[in-house]
């Protein structure tokens, strides 16, 4: 008997089950599973989340079920599963034997956000990191057991031994006497990809039959015993002030519980929810009007004139000033982007208990341990005494109204002393969940005689502020504490360019302000940057009579992977340059565009053609077809892959031809799904793409970088079509016939 | 408001259940009351379809269809459809084509679809999509689900 303490399961499956299901006790008691002497002296010790302790992500239980601990989460892109995959296949177990808790902040290692297309390329090498370290472990403890040398055991489905020979040993006997208590090793032997068996090949996502039998429970369906329902009522212009409350008004509301009144934050309380939605509708309160908005006809005049607090430059090579000033020819133009709503389909939601003056909250945040720190902040508690637990949710394509609506809950949990569920309604996502802010980008370019490239100047107009926290909006509303930097996401990772052009300058303009709270919606800011970067290499190709393909070829000199992918492309989409002039006389016009990225400069790459139809009489576009090829290195789930591929181009279609937050001078006025259309299915695109599977390079993030050059490849596209230049997303028809007329 | 006693015929059982309210749409009485998670809140307005459900077979978007008209008619819901042991042919190939991404609007396709599809086998691809052009999907895993109505009805 070794005398180390066994960390074997410091929850119980039984207690992780329920974390998943409908039963939850609110103090979850977290008991030490010791061994030998220290057998009876179970105690309550907090289960260990560092992130550089195997424990902290990994636990095996005597029957040799294997927990992983993640603080990544599934945000119903599939990641769930790839880490099953990788944990499987690091520790040679069958997926169906591992089961991943995510996004808990009493049991899970803080791993950042879950956005950046991060979640593996971050997120899933550290726990596989993990996994090889508690692997090589395992094997070092049965070889010491068996009195067999390591080198000749192999592991087979949680079993180990050796390879000529009948001894054999589990990994739940191991663990049962061994303790998981090992830092991470960064020098873990990791298996050779040549080897694998489970990851690189499709896995079918396991929580699919659960969504589609409505067994599924998401945060919307997440339900507490005695828990009661909230609504808000949110000022009717966004920076009213409350002046009076007729708390009478909604006194015939069966189950009434309470109109909550802080400052500016007014909400309603009910027994059920139906209750809580007529209560909110019928509650009367005047607020003041408030008129800080601009004019929504002169958002970029207003963009363009608000205050730089800071310039960062993210590029500089050579001297642009020199080559402009020599150019023989020098091309400028203006790129903008109207602002977008995240639009999930199920409005936020989330359920909170104050218990024992603790907190403990459920939401389906893509960032749970930056949501406890912002509720401590906010009830000036120790972040400690918070608890916040991730359940899936509807999708969210960055930080939308989750962690608001967990403060809503939060809140009203404090006033009527019971957990309160607080769902938003529609207007209340359309309305107050952060949005991707108006961006506005300068390009410059001067060309040299030969028809080169001789320098590349870009300017970015986007709000101050980086990523990780979004003010609460009650917490705001209320008058609690609350931060005041505003988190737009990391918007300038995408402004310099992977061209090697003598002489480059790419310069973010960061602003005080920006009209509506913002936040990071998919691919933020390298959307808007890759839009300008990509159709200015394409106004260069048109203006050199160069081939937009052959152009970046010539640019992208000894970068192999970036060549590698534009010329798969070219193959996939039979590429060849064709000119506008022959389709001049029919009333529709069709295209093909070219748009490439190298995400942030330092990873996936992917390459793109689209097709599109444009109605001439109406101005309408039609994104008929994408080409795309990607390389994200090892791919760990290639249906995953595709499956968010397919979800990129469609999602960007939409908010490319027809997506636009509209707004006066006191709100938002895009309030449902009327006046924010999104595309539906008779206009979908037809996709075939390519992956580059590279088993044995780092796999990179794949949520994000084939979105991030959709708006380009369909501008360009425009431009094979018809020979005019959209340069301002949406591509609305209005925006279309303007061009066509001009 | 007076509340009343009314009876729900739900996936082939009958629920009771007390309303304060007759003008409470059929989904509060469907996850709240009876605990079903399949039809699911979007919109509360009839414009995003995931609260689809059946009635008599027809689909219809209970957020906006009060309860209590609901009374007399057969409600089915999405798990009423199948089970993940046993589900239904569309619920399978949903599964077969990986046809869902957060999976939020996904019963309301499959709901729609089942409906829609039921006088109409093997739709063709443009078919499918004017079925569910109504039905918002934001993740954009529409292409994945046309292959899977067309998998689940095409060769019926």
């Amino acid at each position: 008997m070794r005398n180390t303490l066994s960390l074997t399961h410091s929850v119980s499956r039984r207690e992780i089950l329920k974390l998943g299901g409908l039963v939850v006790s609110f103090a979850l008691p977290i008991r030490l599973m010791a061994t030998g002497k220290n057998a009876t002296a179970a105690a309550d010790i907090p289960k260990v989340v560092a992130p550089d302790r195997v424990d902290g992500f990994l636990a095996i239980d005597r029957q040799g079920s294997v927990t992983v601990f993640s603080g990544k989460v599934d945000l119903g892109t599939g990641v769930r599963t790839a880490i099953t995959q990788i944990v499987a296949e690091e520790l040679d177990v069958p997926m169906a034997r591992v089961n991943v808790i995510q996004g808990d902040t009493l049991l899970t290692p803080d791993q950042g956000p879950t956005y950046g297309s991060l979640s593996i390329q971050n997120g899933g090498v550290q726990i596989r990191l993990a996994a090889a370290t508690a692997r090589r472990a395992l094997l070092l403890e049965a070889a010491h057991r068996l009195k067999i040398d390591a080198q000749e055991l192999t592991i087979d489905a949680g079993v180990i031994k050796p390879k000529q020979g009948k001894a054999s040993i589990r990994y739940g006997e191991l663990v049962g006497r061994r303790s998981l208590a090992l830092e991470l090793d960064k020098d873990a032997p990791l298996k050779d990809p040549g080897s694998y068996t489970v990851v690189g090949r499709s896995q079918p996502r396991l929580d699919i039959p659960d969504k589609v039998t409505g067994r599924f429970t998401y945060m919307q369906d997440f339900r507490v015993e005695g828990m009661v329902h909230g609504r808000v009522v949110r000022p009717p212009a966004i920076g009213g002030t409350l002046l009076s409350v007729d708390a009478d008004s909604v006194s015939n509301v069966p189950g009434m519980i309470k109109v909550v009144q802080r400052q500016n934050f007014l909400a309603v309380v009910a027994k059920t929810e139906w209750g809580a939605i007529a209560a909110a509708r019928q509650l009367k309160a005047r607020w003041s009007d408030w008129r800080g908005l601009p004019d929504e006809d002169k958002i970029w005049d207003y963009v363009r004139a608000t205050e730089i607090v800071r310039d960062d430059v993210t590029s500089n090579r050579g001297n642009i000033d020199a080559a402009i000033a020599a150019a023989d020819k020098r091309l400028s133009a203006t790129y903008d982007f109207a602002v977008h709503t995240h639009g999930s389909i199920g409005p936020s939601c989330a359920v909170a208990v104050f218990e024992g003056g603790k907190l403990t909250c459920w939401s389906a945040s893509q960032a749970t341990h930056n949501l406890r720190q912002q509720l401590a902040l906010m009830f000036a508690m120790p972040d400690a005494d918070v608890r916040a637990i991730y359940i899936d949710g509807s999708g969210c394509y960055g930080r939308n109204g989750h962690e608001d609506a967990a403060a809503d809950a939060a809140l009203l949990a404090q006033e009527v002393d019971r957990p309160v569920r607080v769902q938003w309604m529609r207007a209340d996502e359309h309305g107050w969940d952060p949005k991707g802010p108006p961006t506005l980008i300068d390009m410059q370019a001067a060309l040299d005689s030969s028809g080169g490239v001789s320098a590349w100047y870009s300017q970015f107009y986007g709000p101050d502020g980086v990523a990780g926290k979004v003010k609460l909006v009650a917490a705001e509303l209320a008058g609690m504490p609350h931060e005041n930097a505003m988190g737009p996401g990391g918007i300038i990772a995408g402004t310099a360019v992977p061209y090697k052009f003598a002489n480059v300058k790419t310069l973010a303009h960061r602003l005080v302000s920006t009209p509506l709270r913002p936040s990071w919606i998919r691919s933020p800011g390298r959307m808007q940057s890759a839009f300008a970067n990509e159709a200015f290499l394409d106004e260069i190709a048109a203006a050199t009579h160069t081939d937009p393909f052959e152009l970046r070829r010539r640019y992208l000199t000894d970068d192999a992977r970036a060549i590698a992918v534009l010329e798969r492309l070219a193959q996939l989409a039979n590429w060849r340059l064709r000119s506008a002039d022959n389709q001049a006389n029919s009333s529709t016009a069709t295209g093909r565009g070219m748009a490439f990225v190298k995400y942030e400069n330092n990873r996936t790459y992917v390459g793109m053609v689209a097709t599109v139809e444009i109605d001439r009489t109406t101005g309408v576009i039609a994104a008929k077809h994408f080409a795309v090829v990607q390389d994200c290195g090892q791919v760990i789930n290639p249906d995953g892959v595709k499956n968010q591929l397919e979800g990129n181009i469609v999602q960007t279609v939409s908010r490319t031809l027809m997506e636009q937050v509209r707004f006066d001078r006191s709100r938002v006025t895009s309030l449902d799904w009327q006046s924010y259309p999104i595309l539906t299915f008779p206009d979908i695109p037809q996709i075939d793409m390519e992956l580059i599977d590279r088993p044995h390079e780092t796999p990179w993030g794949v949520g994000e970088p084939s979105a991030a050059i959709v708006p380009a490849a369909i501008s360009n596209a425009v431009f094979d079509a018809v020979g005019v230049r959209l340069r301002s997303v949406p591509f609305s028809s209005d925006k279309v016939l303007a061009a066509l007329k001009a | 408001m007076t509340s009343q006693s009314i009876t729900l015929d739900v996936n082939g059982k009958t629920a009771r259940l007390t309303i304060d309210d007759p003008t409470m749409p059929l989904l509060y009485a469907l996850r709240n009351d009876l605990g079903l998670h399949g039809p699911r809140f979007g919109c509360g307005l009839g414009q995003c379809g995931a609260c689809t459900v059946h009635l008599d077979g027809n689909a219809i978007r209970s957020c906006v269809f009060p309860a209590v008209s609901a009374v007399g008619h057969r409600i089915v819901t999405l798990e009423g459809l199948g089970t993940p042991e046993q589900p239904h042919p569309l619920q399978r190939a949903f599964i077969d084509e990986q046809a869902v991404q957060c999976g939020y609007c996904i019963n309301g396709m499959i709901m729609q679809a089942a409906a829609s599809m039921s006088s109409n086998r093997n739709p063709t691809d443009a078919q499918i999509k004017q079925a569910l052009a109504y039905n918002l999907c934001r993740c954009g895993t529409h292409l994945r689900i046309v292959r899977a109505v067309k998998r689940a009805y095409g060769t019926a």
